[in-house]
């Protein structure tokens, strides 16, 4: 038991800090106006990451398994560290970072290192999504602007009611950012781990299966709600002034734009109906919440007139888009060089 | 959540009934300066009391909306600037039961060549304060119309303006007057009525901009 926690323990950590700094995205604005009070957030927003991850979050982690199935707990516990590390390292250097870019980087780095050969059309469908996703965040956010602001110009809301409805608002977005999110990005946590993952399914009777994934999941929720309980207060207060101040109902549109996106990218049942209707699908790919976050701010400029658009911060992206995984990928392989012959582990199995 | 929805019912409803008292203060402010300059000193001290009245009521209610929206933590977004028009709005209220009073209390001679002029620049001030109530109602529930009803509060308080000079020129210049203590006497009054208009337009550009501010 002990050796599962100790290498579950990079992933854990993976989930804590995506707790301190993704719950943000969702009720930064919220928090930080005074709109809902943290507390409230906290407990929400941890109680559908929580669902999310248990309920949907296989898609996109059955994606990050096609890209490189880790086959031993302490390869996976490098390639996680080696995602966290980079995470850490970046965000103190000020370059908007993400999770999911570290994570697929470092599996790129396991697969050389174990000489496994990389599925590139999962790869490029994954680098193709995260180019997507905030483009698509930016277009939601344009739209939802419009219709809010249609909405807001034609009825007659007393600004007192307007209060009300925005917080309610702000919290039935959240829930769905909330589950989203855990759906989307559980991937980037513990999905490295799915296949070496040492839990049994469970079977309550003959209607409940928890199966092994699903209790890694909910390990892994359970660390980005400790993260969002422990750190993100910091990082929802200044969460307005980083980026810029957005008014409630502009996060609103924010949350609900970026949010769909993620939803977009990890619901198999979306997935699933539009494929049965012969329909374009989404792949089931984790993207960054926070890069979709800055898209569905440039959606709202644009949809503002586009005068304050900040197009410098679109090439801090697509720098972190090369940048982030070839830095994770050098610091795993490394890594995973020293784990196997200096603590004589097998990160690999052939 | 229910509960949120009815208590900001009554907060919206306080806010709306104060906005119909600057707007009531502003019509017996007219008309009982009517009443004054057409001698009917019963009904003017009528409308006096009256406008006392009213003015402590708005006092006390504008006291319990700042105290609800402190309390239950409304509209964090835009409060200071709600309370700001509100305050000031209760600043126009306290001037027309000022000029009311004052008039009672120094009862002023208005010649007879300038009563018209008189009531009409009553009138101009009183009309600033009502498109300053409609700027102020524009404000909560209606942004895209604050504009429209600001540019009329200009319009007025410009007509208020060059009437005001008018009058005064008329009070200093005419030789039916013959102290030069009553013409003093008569262009304060002249300028505490017209004085109203620009409290308005004060208060009307504040509303300018918060609405622009509060717009998404």
């Amino acid at each position: 038991m002990i050796q599962i926690l100790f290498y579950l323990s990079s992933g854990l950590f993976l989930g804590w800090s995506l707790g301190a700094n993704d719950a943000a995205n969702i009720f930064g604005t919220a928090v930080g106006t005074k709109m809902v009070r943290f507390y409230t957030a906290a407990i929400i927003c941890s109680i559908f990451v929580l669902l999310g991850a248990v309920i949907s979050g296989a898609g996109a982690s059955h994606t990050l398994g096609k890209l490189g199935a880790i086959n031993t707990m302490s390869g996976a516990f490098i390639v996680a560290l080696a995602a966290a590390f980079t995470v850490t390292w970046m965000t103190k250097a000020g370059l908007p970072v993400s999770t999911s870019q570290a994570i697929v980087g470092a599996i790129l780095g396991w697969n050389f290192f174990s000489g496994t050969h990389t599925d590139i059309s999962a790869l490029t469908k994954i680098v193709g999504t995260w180019v997507f996703s905030p483009v698509l965040s930016a277009l939601f956010a344009f739209l939802f602007f419009h219709i809010i602001k249609f909405i807001l110009d034609n009825s007659k809301i007393h600004l007192i009611r307007l209060d009300s409805l925005t917080r309610f608002g702000l919290i039935l977005a959240g829930i769905f950012g909330s589950y989203s999110l855990g759906a989307n990005n559980i991937a980037n946590v513990m999905g490295v781990f799915v296949q070496s993952s040492p839990f049994k399914d469970l079977n309550l009777g003959s209607i409940f299966n928890f199966s092994g994934v699903q209790q890694l999941f909910l390990l892994g929720g359970i660390a980005i709600a400790i993260g969002i309980f422990t750190y993100s207060r910091k990082v929802m207060m200044t969460v307005g002034s980083r980026i810029f101040k957005l008014s409630p109902i502009s996060a609103l549109v924010v949350v609900l734009a970026s949010s769909t996106v993620l939803f977009l990218f990890a619901s198999q049942g979306l997935k699933d109906i539009l494929i049965s209707h012969g329909l374009p699908s989404f792949p089931l790919v984790p993207v960054s919440s926070s890069q979709a976050v800055v898209g569905a701010i440039i959606g709202i400029s644009l949809a503002k007139g586009g005068k304050n658009v900040n197009f410098r911060i679109l090439g801090k992206i697509s720098i972190g888009w090369v940048a982030t995984p070839v830095a994770s990928a050098i610091i795993a392989y490394v890594a995973l060089f020293f784990m196997q012959n200096v603590f004589m582990q097998d990160v690999f199995i052939k | 959540m229910n509960g949120l929805f009815s208590r900001t019912k009554d907060l919206q409803a306080s806010m709306d009934g104060f906005i119909d008292r600057v707007e009531k203060a502003g019509l017996i402010f007219f008309e009982g300066l009517k009443a004054y300059f057409s001698g009917k000193m019963e009904r003017f001290e009528e409308y006096t009391i009256e406008l006392t009245e009213l003015e402590s009521k708005a006092d006390a209610v504008r006291r319990d909306i700042k105290y609800k929206l402190y309390t239950h933590m409304l509209i964090p977004e835009s409060r200071g600037d709600v309370l700001g028009v509100l305050e000031t709005l209760d600043d126009v209220i306290d001037i027309t039961e000022k000029v009311l009073e004052h008039f009672s209390i120094e009862t002023p001679d208005i010649p007879e060549f300038l009563r018209e002029d008189f009531l009409d620049l009553a009138e101009l001030s009183y009309k600033s304060v009502e498109e300053l109530a409609k700027a102020s109602r524009a404000f909560f529930t209606e942004l895209k119309l604050v504009n429209n009803y600001v540019n009329k509060v200009h319009f007025y308080e410009h007509e208020a303006d060059k009437l005001e000079k008018i009058l005064k020129r008329k009070i200093f210049n005419s030789e039916k007057i013959k102290d030069f203590s009553k013409r003093v006497h008569l262009r304060y009054f002249a300028e505490k009525i017209a004085f109203l208009s620009d409290e308005a337009e004060s208060v009307a550009e504040r509303l300018a901009i918060y609405a622009i501010k509060r717009r998404i």
